[in-house]
């Protein structure tokens, strides 16, 4: 009991990329993939935050008194990564008004099933 | 100047690249994409010529040194891949004149080019780093370019396409995320080479091995490993002519560069060899020869036999890396070579087709042996290269490969490759019988010799293909020095 309380945000970080997997994997619908794809990203992004935290540590700031300090690196890190992230959905869902454009449909069965009566 | 070297291949042409967007359409930003490839050719050049005579390059950014600071260390495998990627992109380039003129839309060719360059800065970023997280920025930048590149294709598969790929990547992407993130709780370290040295006082925990995973399954989606290789196909398919050149010949073969470098500098020496990972890798690789080639059989369009032959060949490194031999890391790496000149050399031909034809299932492409022969010739040379027939240097990555084999005693995989360049005869012959052997249909009959354009940067990759058969000095020298750079036990 106490491992799981004790390590609760990886659980939280686990359960969130598995929903996130989910929903690509089982979803026909591309908006809702994208969605996914999202959760799933961000699940990897708490797990980066939860590693930064030292305990007692304060916020990375310069403060007299202070000893134990957060590790901001991580925090860094995922902003990047925050930035790929916002960029690849911005693509995703580009596509996605191109493929409704192309197709009038958004759902994968329906696209597989006019491309392939081309 | 020579000190930034390593830093300007990867700046130049990011630095180019919205420079080119805001061109006017027309040819103008072709001719800056020319500009900025050949530089960076020549620069990757100097690169290789510099480590080969002086040893390492160590590039620290803004003076911070390791670990604190990114750093680019380039090595012998370093430069040989960015020779690769930037060398394909200088002879892609003249070849994107005329195709991509023929087949995107002329208002969107300054942005066609501009993301053509995003894309090589991001692949030439990736083999330059090392740094494990900047790797995954760069890796990013390539992939988000490259999914765009795709989308532009004619047929309104290539959204698909490139939908299902950007889908498939970015799910690599974090997880090879996932993988450095915990690598990095373990360690405390991005720098590739500080976490050499800090990763064997870790290797006994779950979470160095879970990191580990995560990394190569990552990789191996991006490197179409199979059974990782389902967006590979379509997206080879649908893509602009000119793109499937640039990405089947780099794309893939930058994966493998880090992939190799995570397995033998990253991770300590045996890590391979004591975790299932290598016998993962020999499985994969040998079915991925066979399935793989034996759905390229079965196809009618050429692009897209071509694109499974990619995945067959992706096999054949996997399985030269899971030797985790001196011999088997020089076979990958020198097949990663030779497969670059020769998917080059028979995309740009199957583009040159498009370029008269307009499509190429095999009932477009009937005939066309006469009236394109120069066309013909190519595919022809570089088919043969593909099966590894000697005197080209399919032959040379073959004979490595199965040498390597032989080294560890393995019969079974050695009948693999074997059965590999069979089943590259029936594919490659199948192309080669629908092009000369069948008669030409009427619309066929009036069809030209593509443009000198075209064909020259081809018949550059098809003498490249030649010449490498006869002189292995190139290859096979730089491919030993650069499996020892790695850091692949001498057994």
């Amino acid at each position: 009991m106490n491992y799981i309380v004790g390590h609760y945000n990886y659980f939280i970080a686990i359960f969130l990329m598995m929903v996130g997997f989910y929903t690509v994997i089982s979803r026909g619908n591309l908006i809702k993939k994208i969605v996914g794809l999202n959760i799933f990203q961000v699940s990897v992004f708490l797990i980066y935050i939860s590693l930064s935290t030292v305990k007692g540590g304060a916020a990375p700031i310069i403060t007299e008194g202070v000893k134990v300090y957060s590790n901001p690196l991580p925090h860094v890190l995922i902003l990047t990564a925050i930035v790929v992230g916002v960029a690849t959905t911005a693509l995703g869902l580009a596509l996605v008004v191109r493929i409704k454009e192309a197709y009038g449909t958004i759902e994968e069965d329906e696209i597989h099933r006019q491309d392939n009566s081309l | 100047m020579w000190s930034h070297l390593s830093l300007l291949l990867v700046i130049i042409p990011l630095m180019a690249a919205p420079v080119v967007a805001i061109l006017p359409p027309g040819r103008i930003a072709w001719l800056v994409a020319l500009l900025v490839t050949s530089t960076c050719f020549l620069l990757a050049g100097m690169q290789l010529w510099l480590i080969l005579n002086h040893g390492l390059v160590n590039y620290e950014f803004g003076g911070w040194s390791p670990p604190w600071g990114i750093t680019y260390r380039i090595d012998a495998v370093n430069a040989l891949v960015a020779l690769i990627v930037s060398g394909i992109a200088a002879v892609t380039v003249p070849y994107a004149l005329l195709s991509a003129e023929k087949e995107i839309q002329k208002h969107q060719i300054p942005l066609f080019y501009s993301a053509f360059l995003v894309c090589l800065a991001g692949l030439l970023g990736i083999t330059q780093t090392g740094d494990i997280f900047n790797l995954f920025v760069f890796l990013e930048i390539s992939s988000l370019s490259s999914y765009a590149l795709i989308s532009l294709g004619r047929n309104r598969q290539a959204l698909t396409a490139a939908y299902q790929y950007l889908i498939m990547g970015t799910l690599g992407a974090t997880f090879f995320l996932i993988g450095v993130g915990l690598i990095y709780s373990q360690t405390g370290t991005l720098n590739m080479m500080d976490l050499a040295a800090r990763l064997p006082e870790v290797t006994g925990l779950k979470t160095t091995h879970t990191g580990f995973a995560f990394i190569m399954i990552g990789f191996a989606l991006k490197l179409a490993l199979f059974p990782l290789h389902l967006w590979l196909p379509n997206a080879y398919t649908h893509a602009p002519s000119v793109i499937t050149v640039f990405l089947a010949a780099t794309a893939t073969k930058v994966a493998l560069y880090v992939m190799l470098r995570v397995l033998f500098t990253v991770f300590p020496d045996g890590y391979l060899t004591n975790t299932p990972a290598n016998d993962l890798f020999l499985l994969s690789g040998v079915i991925g020869v066979l399935s793989a080639s034996i759905r390229a059989i079965s196809q009618v369009n050429v692009k897209k036999l071509l694109a499974h032959s990619s995945v067959a060949q992706i096999g054949y490194m996997a399985i030269g890396l899971s030797f985790a031999s001196m011999q088997g890391v020089t076979a990958s790496i020198i097949h990663l070579f030779n497969h670059a000149l020769m998917k080059g050399a028979l995309f740009m031909a199957v583009g040159a087709i498009v370029y008269r034809v307009g499509a190429c299932r095999m009932e477009n492409i009937q005939g066309l042996g006469k009236q394109m022969p120069w066309t013909f010739g190519a595919i022809v040379i570089a088919g043969l290269s593909l099966i590894g027939v000697p005197g080209t240097a399919g032959f040379i990555s073959k004979w490595y490969l199965v040498m390597a084999a032989l080294e560890q005693q393995n019969w079974l995989v050695v009948a693999v490759i074997l059965v590999g360049s069979l089943l590259a005869v029936v594919y490659v012959g199948k192309i080669v019988e629908a092009l000369y052997f069948q008669p030409a249909t009427s619309t066929n009959l009036t069809v030209k010799e593509a443009p000198i354009l075209l064909l020259a940067p081809t018949w550059v990759l098809v003498l490249a293909n030649i010449y490498f058969g006869f002189d292995t000095d190139l290859t096979v020298g730089v491919a030993e020095r650069a499996a020892q750079a790695l850091g692949v036990l001498v057994k």
